[in-house]
């Protein structure tokens, strides 16, 4: 137990300093995120000015107070279930993770060594952005910043378990990132972040109530505009089961080479 | 088991579906040997491999490596075997260092990685990635990995496919140490040079069965006694006197030349003995020997390289 333990700590420094050499891990993982987020917010008010602020239009400040930190929070998990599809598929086409497995390292470890270092940058995005915001972005507000990393975390945590499960199926490193790209953008739109699932078109709200996303994202904006976790243990508790069944699904249908 | 045997390999079957890569494999490798599975490229040797290193089960059959059972004391027998697989990579990005570092700390004993890394010319590259490594700098990397926790056991698959000849025969002086530093090696390669320079014993492995096992000459000497012998002469009635040879076979002469088959190494002393007895003038005298090669088409009817 305790070497196990030992063995995560030490994949997951190993797997982090590789991932900062990535030429564009970094830059994909934590600036694009940050950047859009900037980029985003200024071209909506059209001014970072404060004296613009008070000014614009109830709905723009809406947007950036809670829709634009929420839809830039799902795009750092998004991307983040992305790189672990691709790393992974990557991975077993190398034959890397055939030759750890034939080490004492148990299976387990190399896996969650992945999904640690995927949390690590998320958190390490959140806090930039964070960071930059209170910087350049002048609306003073106090979000729960302490409950919406742990609300980020969990989430994350839960969809990358989907991740192992998207590896499974993509047939080969090169298909990993469009075939992942294919079946977590679409979610996106239906998953509440831009039109509240109750004013989608019946039978796109019935997929819509089905996809993980949209529990992550109704958690993310009630955590963020300051509602308790009381309000949200629906939401914790379908991601909590996601999480038990893709991981379920994913010991089964995993491959290793 | 017998305490001189390390590897006991009884009578194993595996089939992927329909297709049978291993059916009724059976051998032993002895402690301190390089035994070498050899074959042609879907023989099912990487497959044999496989499953004496505990990474495959077999169908049926049964496995004993240093009197552990492969697949249910795994956890056991990894901490006492070192590993290369067949086109395994590495992270692209790791370094040299991190990797020895790494795989030292998997194992409650290890070597040091300074000069292990020296050892196998590797120390210049401590700091380099995996992916600007030359082919044969890989190959040493990995060798390191199997070293890396001092194993009774050391398995190399193909270790030296898509080497330049310079880098392979390093690769095979490398193997040759690890030997004569006590400890046993169980080989697969499909380039039979490789076999027959580096392997004390071998087994012939196609189409998933073990066609014949021993000493790489002694294969040789069983299935390709045959010898040949090619002098060049201008000496008039040489053709005639090559002929009267009790132990030639056959003698084709064409112009000066004579390529002279027949059996055995009574042979060449034979044709050394009737060259000086005649006081002939030589300027070409070459024995050409059998190769495993040679065996493998004598079994099987089939170039090994096809």
């Amino acid at each position: 137990m305790q070497a196990m333990l030992r063995h995560l700590l030490h994949l997951t420094w190993l797997e982090t300093k590789i991932f900062v050499r990535e030429p564009l891990g970094v830059f994909g993982s934590v600036a694009v995120p940050v950047l859009l987020f900037l980029v985003v917010g200024r071209i909506a008010i059209g001014s970072t000015d404060a004296q613009a602020i008070r000014e614009a239009a109830p709905g723009d400040v809406e947007f950036l107070r809670t829709d634009l930190p929420v839809f830039v929070a799902i795009l750092i998990t998004l991307s983040a279930v992305l790189s672990l599809v691709t790393i992974i598929a990557i991975y077993r086409e190398g034959g890397i993770l055939k030759r750890l497995r034939a080490t004492p390292v148990r299976p387990p470890t190399i896996l969650l060594a992945h999904v640690l270092v995927k949390l690590l940058f998320t958190a390490a995005t959140l806090g930039l952005m964070v960071a930059v915001g209170r910087r350049f972005y002048p609306i003073g507000f106090d979000a729960p910043l302490a409950a919406f990393t742990v609300a980020l975390a969990f989430s994350t945590w839960s969809l990358l378990s989907i991740g192992f499960v998207i590896a499974s199926v993509v047939p080969t490193a090169r298909f990993a990132q469009p075939l992942g790209a294919l079946l977590l953008y679409p979610m996106i739109p239906l998953s509440g972040l831009f039109t509240p699932i109750e004013m989608l078109p019946p039978g796109l709200e019935m997929v819509a109530r089905y996809l993980p996303l949209t529990y992550a994202v109704s958690l993310l904006r009630g955590i963020w505009s300051g509602n308790g976790w009381s309000a949200h243990l629906g939401d914790v508790a379908v991601l909590g089961l996601v999480f038990l069944l893709a991981t379920a699904v994913a010991s089964k249908t995993f491959r290793w080479e | 088991m017998n305490p001189d045997h390390v590897i006991e390999v009884d009578a194993i079957r595996k089939a992927y579906g329909p297709t049978v890569a291993a059916d009724d494999v059976s051998f032993t490798v002895r402690r301190g040997e390089i035994f070498g599975l050899i074959g042609p490229n879907g023989a099912g040797k990487t497959t044999t491999m496989e499953c004496v290193e505990g990474l495959r089960a077999p169908d049926s059959g049964r496995i004993e490596v240093l009197g552990l059972d492969p697949v249910g004391d795994r956890r056991a027998l990894q901490l006492r075997i070192g590993v290369q697989l067949q086109e395994a990579q590495l992270q692209k990005r790791i370094k040299v260092r991190e990797a020895v570092d790494f795989w030292q700390s998997l194992y409650p004993t290890a070597v040091e990685g300074g000069p292990l890394l020296r050892q196998l010319g590797l120390h210049d590259k401590r700091d380099a990635w995996f992916m600007t490594l030359s082919g044969g700098q890989k190959q040493r990397l990995f060798i390191a990995l199997a070293l890396v926790n001092d194993p009774e056991v050391v398995f190399l698959d193909e270790l030296t496919t898509g080497l330049d000849p310079q880098a392979r025969r390093a690769i095979w002086d490398l193997v040759r140490g690890i030997r004569d530093r006590g400890k046993t090696v169980f080989l697969t390669t499909h380039l039979m040079e490789e076999a027959e320079r580096l392997c004390d014993r071998v087994a012939i492995l196609d189409h998933g069965r073990i066609i014949d096992m021993d000493r790489p000459a002694a294969l040789v000497e069983r299935h390709c006694p045959q010898r040949t012998v090619v002098v060049a002469t201008d000496f008039p009635a040489a053709s005639e006197r090559f002929r009267t040879v009790p132990s030639a076979t056959t003698v084709r002469s064409l112009g000066g030349r004579h390529t002279i088959d027949g059996r055995g190494d009574a042979l060449v002393t034979d044709i050394i003995h009737t060259i000086s007895e005649h006081r002939m003038p030589v300027s070409e005298f070459r024995t050409v020997l059998p190769t495993l090669e040679d065996v493998f088409l004598t079994l099987t009817g089939r170039s090994i390289r096809a």
